[in-house]
């Protein structure tokens, strides 16, 4: 076991089959590990880095069942069978296609898309794509109102009823704090601006769309990240798109988890460095990249690269995984390699103070070179931030994509981010914004802990708002989105591409705006429809753990 | 070596073999063969057989057995790799950018950014931002956006699959489809991502893009992101463009196969912000049907701006839209929004629902910004007067500048964006750029609000020379102009001696 140097030890694979013992938690969460996750469930935790770690770190990932992951196959040869037999009818005219036609003046252009590029959409998706993309005509809350439609061709066509479906619980939305709102502070601030400054700025930060404003975003942001500077940008998506190029290039390595979100492909791509890819949140794949990467140099010349990068997220949004930064700090402390952290999900949504996922190990800023994210999820605007050093700032001043071609971030929404900013900071002299906070981190363990005990199989870290739910076939997917918004639950499914094939689920986002009312109602009609789709196909068993009363959680107990 | 000779002896035999063989064919039918080969068999010496066998299993030996070794050049000892991990010092993560870099310190905008504005706590007349219609100052479209902010709040938390899509979006996409006469439109939340995450939807590794030199840096990102062949022609040359396409049939002749599959494009821009002209619309849709190849047209500084109604270029030239493939153009400039759309045929625009990456994976637009976007376009429809008032203003401005000293005004005179070049460039980027700043600030000072175009010197592809942006907007007026065309002057003859 210790054939890698520095006293690092081979730990088991990541979904690993073990229990967790109260020796790996430093004693420091042992009642809880075992209260919460019962007696045999699948946990990964920090089993020799155990030291690194003030927290426990509990994450699962239920192995898929043999039996479900055979039906799942077949459930898509079914399809695909389908799919070739209707496309057959399309072809002989037998079927009305729906499909928009080319011109007939460009049928001799080369095809603008492959029609097979396109059989999965098609025949799979289009029969199930009434779960995605449902019109909303309200604040995306802790409930909204839905646009009612309905389909008379089998999803091809949507017609818009005109009634509105009301009061439908929200667990889609990003709003992890609960700032989509459009009464109180930051709505009344964010109109103020709106009258006075208009919403567009027509200009980029460079030229002339540098307002005062932004740089007080930026100093406030800096303060709140705990670092020296900070940036912001129009687009969360191009803030990773636009800012990787500026710093990596040619002779550069990129090592980038292999469910990073597309941004970060896109501009680990666009910085035209090499870029290999590790497992999902797995040390020891990551150390060997960076050692092999050390030793062995570029590919043919050899010669040492100019910088390696580590890409990775706070929290994986598919996975509701958290990373394992005290272990990725120290590995790229070891290797000097850098670290570019997405918090796109973690700010706000961990941390006793909202700080994310530094605070949340109780970790210094500072040892994380790039702190990026995104205003678009806890702050209930748009845009995103880069944070760091002084000289990294300074340098995406004068070298970033979007600080001069890009637009600049419209103020209303600047308001929005301050105003929200301010008050999680406690800022504006009261104390909403800490209770936001602890109120999402009881909903996300109350919330997971009751899923467990269902019997669901649940992915993810115990303290990640972000709660994917298996459901593996893709049937069940449609149907699962379908019953729950009959019983006006609003839910996310997500299947392939976005998911491996046979790993479909539901992802559900707790948000600190759920009262427990509304938890239970959720968690009520999830329990009904996983009894009827015969979801609950966890094989380990959760006991009930009435003992403990609902706001009485691990999170207060583990920060003595 | 050896192995070669041991395979040159085994095909030996087998040719050996082959030519008995085949004469039996020829003399005894088939049914002969088996039988003559097992004669042949036993009548072979033993050695011939012994050393046949060797070679036979020599031959298995080397067919499974690794030629050479991987890592054979990497054997280094633990020891050996720790030191190369202690001695490897990386480059810092950035450089450090100097105190005096120019464009490390930004112009700071204090108030709303409209037509009069506060820049670096002078008041000026705004000359810089691309607020064409002054729709940014607008009492309506404001009103409309708080409305909006009272029923959506803010943000939208999501992306337009996972409840991000609001009544709004809907109802901005149809009305942006209905007011540039197609079929279908897409809104993306940030105009640079438009025509990034449009290019690469469609062209693919293996495609082949004609792009004009002067291409804006997002359609080089979307280039890029795409992976396709990228061939580029000189600047609005026609001849240029039809050289390269002709090269290309050529090269298709040559393998109609893989001709069949490779899909091409023409990326033009309908107003080219980094040299302020207009591209031959007419000339590219007939290259289009002559050599078959899909045109994507970039209208961000056209669309609302050129054409009676303020549909941009192909209104201009009287071309019908259904001819160009796709139409991308930001809401940031004329309409003052924030975003960017795409709109054409459905056949075209609908594939982007699922493969534009900036539409798919972002969180979608602010709802309040899509109904200012929506107001906007109320505006532009009610009151299509507006758009000639901007072009009497852009030619007004293009004459006022004309003449002046030292300086060269580049672009058409209907561009509400011009750039005025140094005549005689002192030789140094850096030195114009100084120059040309010292006539910015000259013009501060005195109430004209001007900007450098900035670019990313290493990054873009074919770098424009350094200019100053001068942007006419509705709300100046005729005096304003004079002044700033006065006060402009006035700096380069001061400044360019």
């Amino acid at each position: 076991n210790t054939d890698l140097p520095g006293g690092w030890c081979k730990r088991p694979p990541l979904c690993c089959r073990c229990r967790p013992t109260h020796g790996d938690l430093s004693g420091l969460g042992e009642s809880v590990s075992v209260v919460l996750m019962g007696i045999a469930l699948q946990v990964c935790h920090a089993a020799c880095n155990g030291e690194l770690y003030s927290r426990p770190f509990i994450e699962s990932f239920e192995e898929t069942p043999m039996l479900l992951a055979v039906l799942t196959y077949m459930s898509y040869g079914i399809l695909t069978i389908f799919g070739y037999l209707r496309d057959f009818m399309r072809e002989w005219k037998i079927e009305k296609c729906h499909t928009a036609r080319e011109r007939e003046e460009q049928k001799d252009f080369v095809p603008l898309y492959q029609d097979f590029e396109n059989f999965y959409t098609r025949n799979i998706y289009m029969r199930i794509r009434d779960s995605w993309n449902r019109p909303i005509c309200s604040v995306p809350g802790a409930t909204f109102d839905l646009v009612e439609c309905s389909s008379n061709d089998y999803n091809w066509t949507f017609e818009y009823t005109g009634r509105v479906v009301k009061d439908v619980i929200n667990l889609g939305s990003y709003n992890y704090l609960g700032f989509a709102e459009n009464t109180g502070a930051c709505a009344t601030a964010a109109g103020e601006v709106t009258v006075k400054f208009g919403v567009g700025v027509a200009s980029t930060r460079q030229e002339m769309g540098n307002l005062d404003r932004h740089e007080e975003l930026e100093k406030l942001a800096a303060s709140f990240l705990g670092v020296e500077s900070a940036m912001v940008f129009g687009m969360g998506f191009a803030t990773n798109s636009m800012n990787i190029p500026a710093l990596v290039g040619k002779g550069c390595l990129i090592l980038s988890d292999e469910l990073n979100h597309a941004s970060l492909v896109l501009g680990a791509r666009l910085s035209s460095s090499t870029i290999r890819v590790f497992k999902h949140n797995n040390m020891q794949s990551l150390e060997k990249l960076l050692r092999d990467a050390i030793v062995h140099g570029q590919p043919r010349t050899h010669r040492p690269w100019k910088k390696i990068l580590i890409l990775m997220e706070g929290i994986y949004s598919m996975e509701g995984s958290i990373i394992r930064l005290p272990e990725v700090i120290a590995l790229k402390k070891k290797y000097k390699a850098y670290l570019y952290l997405d918090e796109a999900h973690s700010i706000g949504a961990l941390g006793l103070n909202g700080r994310g996922v530094v605070e949340y190990f109780g970790l210094d800023p500072k040892d994380v070179d790039v702190m990026m994210g995104t205003f678009t999820k806890s702050f209930s605007a748009a845009g995103g931030y880069v944070g760091g050093r002084k000289d990294l700032i300074d340098y995406l001043r004068t070298h970033s994509h979007s600080a001069i071609y890009a637009t600049t971030m419209s103020l209303p929404v600047v308001e929005q981010i301050l105003t929200s900013m301010k008050c999680i900071m406690g800022k504006d002299g009261t104390t909403i914004g800490l209770s936001r906070i602890q109120r999402l981190a009881e909903n996300t363990v109350y919330f997971r802990r009751r899923l467990q005990e269902m019997g669901f199989i649940i992915y993810g870290n115990n303290d990640s708002p972000v709660v994917p739910m298996m459901l593996y076939m893709p049937a069940k997917l449609g149907a699962f989105g379908r019953e729950m918004l009959k019983r006006n639950i609003g839910v996310v499914g997500v299947g392939f591409p976005a998911t491996p094939i046979i790993e479909s689920r539901a992802r559900f986002c707790i948000s600190a705006a759920h009262t427990k009312e509304m938890l239970d109602r959720a968690l009520d009609v999830i329990s009904e429809v996983g009894d009827l789709l015969h979801l609950k196909y966890s094989r380990h068993k959760v006991l009930p753990s009435l003992d403990r009363p609902f706001d009485e959680t691990t999170y207060e107990e583990n920060e003595e | 070596m050896l192995k070669t000779v041991v395979l040159h002896n085994v095909l030996m035999e087998t040719v050996i073999r082959r030519r008995r063989s085949d004469s039996v064919k020829m003399a005894a039918g088939q049914q002969w063969v088996l039988v003559e080969m097992v004669q042949a068999f036993y009548e072979a010496p033993a050695y011939h057989l012994i050393l046949e066998g060797i070679l036979i299993l020599w031959i298995i030996r080397l067919l499974f057995s690794k030629t050479y070794k991987l890592q054979e050049r990497s054997d280094l000892t633990e020891k050996e790799k720790e030191e190369l991990i202690e001695e490897w010092q990386p480059e810092p993560l950035v450089p450090l950018v100097p105190k005096d870099h120019p464009s490390l310190n930004y112009d700071v905008v204090t108030g709303p950014p409209s037509h009069r504005i506060i820049v670096n706590g002078k008041e000026c007349i705004n000359f810089a931002s691309f607020n064409f219609l002054g729709l940014l100052d607008s009492e309506r479209v404001k009103l409309k956006a708080l409305s909006s902010l009272k029923k959506y709040g803010v943000g939208t938390c999501g992306p337009r699959g996972f409840y991000g899509t609001f009544d709004v979006h809907l109802e901005l996409e149809e009305r942006l489809a209905k007011f540039m006469r197609t079929e279908e439109a897409i809104i993306y939340s940030y105009g640079f991502a438009t025509i990034a995450s449009a290019i690469p939807a469609y062209s693919k590794r293996g495609d082949i893009v004609f792009v004009d030199e002067a291409a804006c840096f997002s359609i080089q990102k979307g280039l890029q992101a795409s992976r396709s062949f990228v061939k580029y022609f000189k600047h609005n040359d026609m001849e240029d463009l039809e050289r390269l396409l002709k090269e290309q049939e050529i090269e298709d002749q040559k393998n109609p196969r893989k001709a069949r599959v490779i899909r091409r494009f023409i990326v033009v821009e309908g107003l080219y912000i980094n040299a302020a002209d207009i591209c031959p619309l007419p000339e590219l849709v007939k290259l289009k049907y002559k050599y078959k190849v899909r045109i994507f047209l970039e209208e961000s500084m056209s669309f609302g701006v050129l054409g009676e109604y303020g549909r941009g270029v192909t209104e201009h030239f009287g071309v019908n839209i259904d001819d160009i493939d796709l139409i991308s153009a930001n809401m940031e400039n004329a309409l003052a929004s924030i975003g960017g759309f795409c709109c054409g045929r459905s056949f075209v625009i609908d594939h982007q629902r699922l493969s534009g990456q900036g539409y798919c994976f972002s969180a979608s637009l602010p709802p309040m910004l899509a109904s200012a976007a929506i107001e906007a376009l109320n505006i532009m429809e009610e009151d299509p007067g507006i758009f000639r008032v901007l072009q009497d203003k852009c030619k007004h401005m293009h004459k006022a500048l004309q003449g002046t000293p030292g300086l060269k005004t580049v672009g058409e005179p209907l561009t509400p964006a011009l750039h005025l070049l140094l005549e005689n460039s002192t030789g140094s980027r850096t030195n114009d750029l100084k120059l040309l700043r010292a006539i910015v600030d000259y013009s501060l000072d005195r109430q004209i609000a001007l900007t450098l175009a900035r670019y990313l010197d290493k990054e873009e592809r074919f770098l424009p020379p350094p200019s100053i942006r001068v942007v006419v907007t509705v709300e100046q007026t005729q005096e304003e102009m004079e002044k700033a065309a006065q006060c402009i002057r006035e700096a380069a003859v001061k400044i360019l001696k």
